[in-house]
């Protein structure tokens, strides 16, 4: 479980995430929604603690992440694991060093333990073939595939994804997206993915939270969103003139 | 508001380097790590080293022939002249000015975009001391390779000087060689190379710091890599004047 309690986060002077307090489950995919610019990027980055927030504080399970210095979050790095939206793998290794960089830095593995490892992460993310091949030769999908197996071979208790879809077609978003779905049922992780993907929404939402200009607006199930009676989440949700009139917003 | 902006640089610059100079993670990566970048920017720096070296070599022996023709002077000052110009000047500070622009710009670059596509962020995340991890390799490794590059670029920068006398006839060669052993101490070899290590060092650390708090595009990372660039130059001439003054006198 991960909760913000009351965070503030401001830029010189603009309060970009105001007062959010909020509770992300273990074992599902929580979702935080929002148009851009509304501080959703900064809450995911404030929660990972790539941010440091003006006030309030920021749980894993019982331990207030937030108050730890680096030594002591270094522990809890450990079991997170996080997916960036551009992929973030490091240009000048392979996909199988990518994902084998977590355990030569932090365990105490063999070699030949370490590639097993490897593996089947790739294997996982259906990724078998692509060892020896650079960042710069795989394309959008295989990337973001490379890095869920990145972030997923220390077997993380939190997973953070920063708009896994983005640049991604329809169908490769839904393997994405379900991957990462799959992924947490299995290893029972506490996912948290920051998304504009009204696809991603309705395929695996099982606890959604809409940030409006910096403001927790809603918070909701993948069913309870369409029944919602809230003026800006209805903006967002049934952005199109289309989705509108299905809904019947003038 | 500029000197403020100086200091705050100074305080960014320390702080960073206290993070770059932390306990290593796991050493046995770190070596792994040192042995790739002195191939990549010592070892590829090799190519430009003897090329700019050479014809240094052979236009201050040229140079030096023409101003100094004179019954009064004998040939020999020659190759004296342009071993000391080679060695304690040209080798250490000049190569470390051109290695500014290549290596550092390289570094500059490298990690301003690994900032700006977040690869920085995600060895945070993962719980690597992200400063040590990218930079401490590449110092470490310019500051043992750039001495051999110095020692490479007198070889170098002295047998074009040779070469030039042999090719033009423009001195007796022998005279050339006469002159390199004339008063020849061995401290100036090691004054060049203590300069040529901290040269390497402010090369590789500014450039590291200036891509490493680089933000926004590329066009950003753009500006980091110049300033990485001409923040060097002056540090290396700056730091010229004081090693020369505190070591030569």
């Amino acid at each position: 479980m991960i909760k913000a309690e009351n965070i503030v986060k401001s830029f010189d002077g603009r309060t970009v995430l105001n007062d959010i307090t909020v509770e992300f489950g273990t074992g599902q995919t929580n979702l935080i929604i929002g148009r851009s610019g509304s501080g959703k990027t900064v809450l995911l980055k404030s929660l990972v603690g790539l941010h440091d927030v003006d006030e309030g504080a920021i749980y894993y399970d019982d331990v207030c992440f937030s108050k730890l210095d680096f030594k002591a979050r270094k522990a809890i790095r450990r079991d997170v694991g996080m997916i960036f939206q551009g992929g973030a793998l490091l240009d000048a290794s392979t996909v199988a060093e990518n994902v084998k960089l977590p355990l030569d830095l932090f365990t105490e593995q063999s070699e030949e333990e370490k590639m097993e490892r490897v593996n089947l992460c790739l294997k996982r993310v259906n990724l078998d073939n692509a060892h020896k091949l650079y960042p710069s030769e795989l394309s959008g999908g295989m990337v973001k595939r490379a890095a869920i197996a990145r972030a997923i071979v220390m077997n993380p208790r939190y997973l953070f994804c920063d708009e896994p879809n983005s640049g991604l077609d329809p169908q490769t978003s839904i393997v994405i997206d379900n991957l990462i779905h799959d992924i947490t049922k299995e290893y029972n992780i506490t996912t948290i993915i920051n998304t504009h993907d009204m696809n991603s929404v309705m395929e695996i939402g099982e606890k959604i939270v809409f940030i409006y200009e910096g403001n927790k607006w809603w918070e909701g199930s993948k069913d309870d969103i369409l029944h919602a009676e809230n003026r800006e989440l209805d903006d967002f949700v049934f952005a199109s003139a289309m989705a509108k009139r299905a809904k019947g917003i003038k | 508001m500029k000197k403020l902006n100086v200091i705050e640089s100074i305080g960014r610059y320390t702080l960073l380097m206290q993070k770059v100079f932390s306990r290593p993670e796991k050493m046995r990566i770190y070596y792994t790590r040192i042995m790739q970048e002195m191939e990549a920017l010592g070892l590829n720096s090799i190519g430009l080293t003897a090329i700019i070296s050479v014809f240094i070599g052979s236009a201050v022996t040229l140079q030096m022939a023409i101003t100094l023709e004179s019954p009064f002077i004998p040939q020999f000052m020659i190759g004296y002249a342009t071993r000391e110009v080679m060695i304690l000047e040209f080798s250490s500070t000049v190569v470390a000015l051109i290695l500014a622009g290549k290596v550092g710009s390289n570094i500059a670059s490298e990690i301003g975009t690994m900032r700006i596509t977040e690869q920085i962020d995600a060895l945070e995340i993962m719980g690597v001391n992200s400063a040590s991890y990218l930079i401490l390799p590449k110092i470490v490794a310019t500051v043992f390779f750039f001495p051999f590059l110095a020692i490479f670029s007198m070889l170098i920068g002295i047998a074009g000087g040779y070469g030039m006398a042999e090719i033009t006839g423009i001195m007796n060669p022998m005279e050339y060689i006469d002159g390199l052993r004339y008063y020849f101490y061995v401290d100036e070899i090691w004054y060049a190379l203590v300069k040529m290590a901290f040269f390497a060092y402010f090369i590789t650390s500014i450039s590291a710091y200036c891509g490493y708090y680089a933000k926004g595009n590329s066009l950003e990372v753009g500006k980091a890599s110049t300033k990485a660039v001409v923040v060097s130059s002056i540090v290396i001439m700056i730091c010229n004047l004081v090693l020369t003054q505190l070591i030569r006198t």
